[in-house]
């Protein structure tokens, strides 16, 4: 089997302020990683890195493309990138404002990617972002509102909707639960459980919020000053933290 | 003649403008830098469309000018009036005897023909303006065929209208590549730009873009195929003066107790068509 994903040596620098400092891992097909760490610890550079939004200084990022095998996307064109991106990839940013189009209807946010890639059918294209509306838990009624009228949740659900409306095949995201309050963050979780499940994605998903983890992702890696300090599968990373970090950013959490 | 050099610009500025012209019809529907002079007109009076005609006269042309379709309105007059002042050209009102048109919302009626160019007016040449504010995105949507938003506004049209409600400006595809706009001519004019044999140039004066259509050049308006794209007009009637059914027309208030007349917004379309049913008639 080819990996999905393979980092080589990823570095990124804002001038003399680190980002990421030489990053290494595999992603398998179907597989979940979990990238935790403080608040500046360069996870979402180095997430960032991987979508193809920023450029990195050093390092390969091989995808496994769906027509022309393993390919480094950090060596391709923008065009082939953002085709990618409207296709292969998804990003889930943390603030839903930063990933929808806060004045276009939720049937036209979902559809974006379909008309981004040729779907020129509108009864096609409507039938397909209520049939994902329902998917995300949002009433198929509100499919002509604006996000503007919904509430947090919904937003990021929309959100997701919109993502995985082309089949991608890898998501990335950043803080899929930051900002929401416990109850709906656990539904959240739940969809997104689901769906990862059902579809067979692959993910990234940065966070700091170890719970989401835990639930959602195969392995983990621990961020600390741009460097990975510590990596492995998650129960193990949580349940038997090696490195001092680690140890204390499990022992941190409050338990309720 | 006057004291001003041919046509009002320097030669230098000419110079840079054809190069600009030159490069646009090249790239049919690709917006082209250039480096816009004041004009002596306000901006919004067509100071882009003048520098392109200025830039295109030669000592020989016939110029007529056109603002919503009429040959007797401010903006025309003033133009005409401009070129006749300061490059001592011919100037008509007839279509078909012009060999540059200047023109404003419009596309005169009557059928162009080889040789003849058509210069438009543009105030906004960024078709994706409205949906995308960073310019430097939307050249790069432009270069990476990016256009994927442009359908959703027309998406967020029916859904919101149930039929796609832009009656101006409608974006059009040129040559299977690059989304243009217009310029705010009707919808009802859209299939005018298909397969024109005239040379059809854009000129965006504050914007400083210049962009064009070479003759014979495939033009299609944007829209889905369940939503096909109709070339209609406001009012579904003739007009009062010539009769005439298949032109554009505009909606004239007549008194102040509701009563109103539809008649043909290209003036010189109506009167000659007025001048010929009284040819016949004597």
């Amino acid at each position: 089997m080819t990996p999905l994903l393979q980092v080589e040596g990823l570095s990124k620098s804002y001038g003399a302020h680190l980002g990421c400092k030489d990053v290494n891992f595999t992603l398998w097909p179907g597989e979940v990683m979990g990238i935790v760490g403080e608040s500046g610890s360069g996870k979402s550079t180095l997430l960032n890195c991987l979508a193809g939004h920023l450029a990195p200084d050093a390092g390969r990022v091989i995808l496994d493309t769906r027509d022309k095998g393993p390919r480094d996307t950090v060596a391709m064109s923008e065009a082939e990138r953002r085709w990618l991106a409207r296709t292969d990839w998804a990003f889930v940013h943390q603030n839903p404002r930063d990933g929808l189009r806060m004045n276009v209807s939720a049937g036209g946010n979902v559809g974006e990617r379909l008309m981004a890639v040729g779907a020129r059918h509108y009864g096609d294209i409507r039938a397909q972002a209520s049939d994902w509306l329902a998917r995300v838990e949002i009433d198929a009624a509100r499919v002509d509102d604006r996000p503007r009228a919904f509430s947090g949740g919904m937003q990021q659900r929309l959100q997701i909707a919109r993502n995985l409306v082309t089949g991608p095949r890898l998501v990335f995201m950043d803080e899929p639960t930051g900002g929401l309050d416990v109850s709906v963050q656990a539904r959240l979780l739940d969809l997104l459980r689901g769906l990862v499940r059902r579809l067979g994605l692959s993910a990234v998903i940065v966070t700091h919020d170890l719970a989401v983890v835990r639930l959602l992702a195969d392995r983990l890696m621990v961020m600390k000053d741009g460097h990975v300090v510590e990596d492995g599968l998650t129960d193990q990373v949580l349940d038997d933290p090696q490195h001092a970090y680690t140890q204390l950013l499990v022992s941190s959490v409050l338990q309720a | 003649m006057s004291d001003y050099n041919f046509a009002y610009l320097d030669e230098a500025t000419k110079r840079m403008l054809r190069r600009a012209i030159l490069k646009a019809v090249a790239i049919p529907g690709y917006q082209v830098p250039f480096s816009s002079r004041e004009m002596p007109m306000p901006y919004g009076w067509g100071t882009g469309g003048v520098q392109v005609t200025a830039a295109c006269l030669v000592p020989e042309d016939t110029l007529k000018v056109i603002d919503q379709g009429a040959d007797d309105t401010t903006n025309a007059v003033s133009i005409r009036k401009f070129f006749a002042r300061v490059a001592g050209v011919a100037t008509t009102e007839a279509t078909a005897e012009a060999s540059i048109i200047q023109t404003r919302h419009r596309i005169p009626e009557t059928p162009l023909s080889e040789g003849q160019i058509l210069v438009f007016q543009v105030p906004i040449p960024e078709p994706l303006r409205f949906l995308e504010p960073r310019e430097t995105e939307t050249r790069t949507m432009h270069a990476l065929e990016d256009y994927g938003l442009m359908q959703v506004r027309l998406y967020e049209d029916i859904a919101r209208h149930g039929e796609i409600a832009r009656a101006y400006a409608y974006p059009v595809r040129v040559q299977g590549r690059y989304v243009m706009d217009p310029s705010p001519i009707p919808k009802f004019d859209n299939p005018k730009l298909n397969m024109s044999p005239a040379l059809q140039l854009f000129g965006a004066g504050r914007e400083c873009r210049i962009y064009a259509l070479p003759p014979f050049t495939h033009v299609e308006s944007l829209d889905f195929e369940d939503y096909p794209f109709q070339p209609s007009k406001a009012a579904d009637q003739a007009c009062a003066i010539c009769e005439a059914a298949d032109s554009y027309l505009d909606e004239v208030i007549t008194d102040d107790t509701g009563g109103r007349m539809f008649v043909c917004s290209d003036t010189d379309y109506c009167a000659a068509r007025v001048a010929a049913r009284q040819g016949d008639a004597a």
